[in-house]
């Protein structure tokens, strides 16, 4: 549904997108990552028509964002960032001016209000003028403008933005399950809602894509991805890393705390080695020597790592050194 | 066709809303009657009453001068205030093309300041009650009012596109409105004649006088050249409003 190719824009001699490209199809949640000034922001106002590129194309469904914005324009719901509203207007009457802009009439365009109001939980606020809601429900009047005409494609800036954790959760369970159905795109700083709600991720920086994939994917570039964490009794630290280094498994063994009570260490895999054989051999090794484990999970790999690795690699070089 | 002129009656709607759901609408209309009556009948050599004459010249000949402040007031949020809230994204990506927006936006304010004016009825009853007035020439002048109110209302337009501050917005618009006024005025053609020493800069800056082109209404003369002038200055105005706007979008 949404097909960006070689897109870039310039402001004057600054770079804010550089060649980037990618596509979204219904029934896909695309997750938009990159610290703040990656050109998130801008990618996204370049998709919905409101700034021109200065290179590449956007096309939305069948049609190309500048050859045919209208109708390429009719296809999207948008909701900028920080959810701009008229604040002299009642959120009824916000609403209904964006539904007459969609083309909305008569019993259609009240059907519409109605739905969205009732999915956005915006019933008490209705007669409301947006200038004395709260951020959460000016948040929410937005967001319901934007799928007030229930279109194909969404694209959300920073949805969750200012929102409490319920409305957060509600905002990513809603997002989730319109998914199914259309070609979602949203911008977000925070990493657990990629995971709660993507079923693809992309990280830009400084207005280049530097990883595209499903978020599993994507932690399995992390460090710690496929490394075994253990918390066991009945051991000090350095007998327990001289035994777990012998395993053919290990390649590395870090203790992550030591206490009387026992000892907390990670065990990093070989790298050809394969999906449980560490686990394994670990539980193996605690049995014979009779420690008593209290906990054992091998690590999924953690996205914060990933992102911090991939946006800022000289810093986190730095740091393991 | 139809659905562009849905799409503009959407955005003045939205539009006429946002003036009378604040206060503006009414210290506009209030200020606006009290200061026309107030030059009407006591200011100047010879007001409304003194003046000897059923007519409503005492009125007309000050409106282009409390236009002046009056209508940058109306115009100077009209864009400004999209930009400061940003609601211009949500505006520009629907689907509508700018030209609707700029009309839509332009055709409410002109409405309301129809309204203005409409409100000073009660005056052409009073100058109908006390004498026999030439009506035509009152009808005459208040076109005349209406269309001079909607060049400095798409001068205005196109200053608040400029900037995001709404007073910097007013402030260039009055500028630009006292240019219109002024543009014919001898203190300024003979400056510009003495600048250039070019006759047809002179006449052509002169002939850019809103008072010159006023002036023929208020005798009750339709004239075509009078006409073309005001609307060419409303279409000129709105173009580069989009112009402008479109500067702002590709940065």
């Amino acid at each position: 549904m949404i097909r960006v190719q070689n897109l870039s824009k310039s402001f004057g001699p600054k770079i804010a997108v550089n060649g980037v490209s990618f596509t979204v199809d219904r029934g896909e949640v695309l997750g938009f990552l990159g610290p703040n000034g990656a050109g998130k922001s801008t990618t996204m106002r370049m998709i919905t028509g409101f700034i021109p590129p200065s290179a590449g194309s956007v096309r939305i469904g069948e049609f190309d964002m500048i050859e045919q914005p209208i109708p390429a324009k009719r296809l999207i719901g948008y909701l900028p960032e920080n959810a701009p509203a008229y604040t002299d207007m009642t959120v009824f009457g916000f609403l209904n001016f964006t539904a007459e802009l969609r083309g909305l009439r008569g019993e259609e365009k009240k059907k519409s209000i109605h739905r969205v109001v009732e999915m956005c939980f915006l019933e008490t606020v209705l007669y409301q003028s947006v200038d004395t809601l709260s951020k959460g429900y000016r948040h929410r009047t937005c967001f319901a403008q934007s799928i007030i005409h229930d279109p194909d494609v969404l694209v959300l800036d920073e949805p969750t933005d200012g929102l409490d954790p319920n409305q957060k959760h509600e905002v990513r369970g809603l997002i989730k399950r319109m998914g199914e159905k259309k070609a979602i795109v949203f911008s977000t700083h925070i990493l657990e809602e990629v995971e709660a709600a993507c079923t693809r991720a992309i990280i830009i920086d400084r207005g280049q894509i530097v990883a595209n994939g499903t978020p599993f994917e994507l932690k399995q570039r992390s460090d710690v991805a496929g490394a075994v964490t253990l918390r066991a009794g009945g051991v000090n630290g350095t007998t327990l890393g001289q035994k777990l280094s012998q395993l053919s498994s290990a390649r590395k063994t870090t203790l992550l705390k030591e206490e009387s009570s026992g000892v907390t260490a990670r065990v990093f895999p070989q790298p050809n080695c394969r999906n449980g054989d560490l686990a394994r051999g670990i539980y193996e090794t605690a049995a014979r020597e009779g420690w008593k484990i209290e906990e054992l999970h091998t690590e999924e790999g953690r996205l914060d790592e990933v992102f911090r690795s991939i946006t800022m690699p000289d810093t986190v070089r730095e740091e393991q050194k | 066709m139809n659905t562009s002129f849905g799409n503009i009656k959407a955005v003045a709607k939205r539009e006429l809303i946002g003036y009378f759901s604040s206060p503006v609408a009414y210290v506009f209309l209030t200020m606006f009657l009290l200061l026309s009556g107030f030059f009407t009948f006591m200011v100047g050599r010879a007001p409304f009453f003194e003046f000897g004459q059923a007519s409503l010249v005492t009125f007309f000949i000050w409106l282009p001068w409390l236009f002046l402040f009056l209508v940058p007031a109306v115009g100077m949020r009209l864009w400004s205030e999209e930009r400061r809230l940003g609601t211009i994204e949500l505006l520009l990506t629907m689907p509508i093309t700018a030209w609707q927006a700029i009309v839509g936006k332009f055709l409410a304010s002109w409405l309301f300041l129809a309204l203005a004016l409409f409100l000073t009825m009660p005056l052409v009853f009073t100058v109908n009650y006390l004498g026999s007035p030439d009506n035509g020439v009152i009808f005459c002048s208040y076109v005349g009012c209406l269309l001079m109110a909607g060049g400095y209302l798409a001068v205005s337009c196109l200053t608040s596109a400029i900037t995001r501050n709404q007073v910097v917005s007013f402030i260039l618009s009055v500028v630009g409105c006292l240019f219109l006024i002024l543009a014919g005025f001898p203190p300024v053609t003979e400056f510009l004649s003495k600048l250039t020493n070019t006759q047809w800069i002179v006449d052509g800056a002169a002939s850019l006088s809103v008072i010159t082109h006023f002036e023929g209404f208020q005798k009750g003369v339709l004239d075509s050249r009078d006409l073309i002038f005001f609307l060419s200055l409303i279409g000129f105005s709105l173009f580069t409003t989009g112009v402008i706007l479109r500067g702002h979008r590709a940065g």
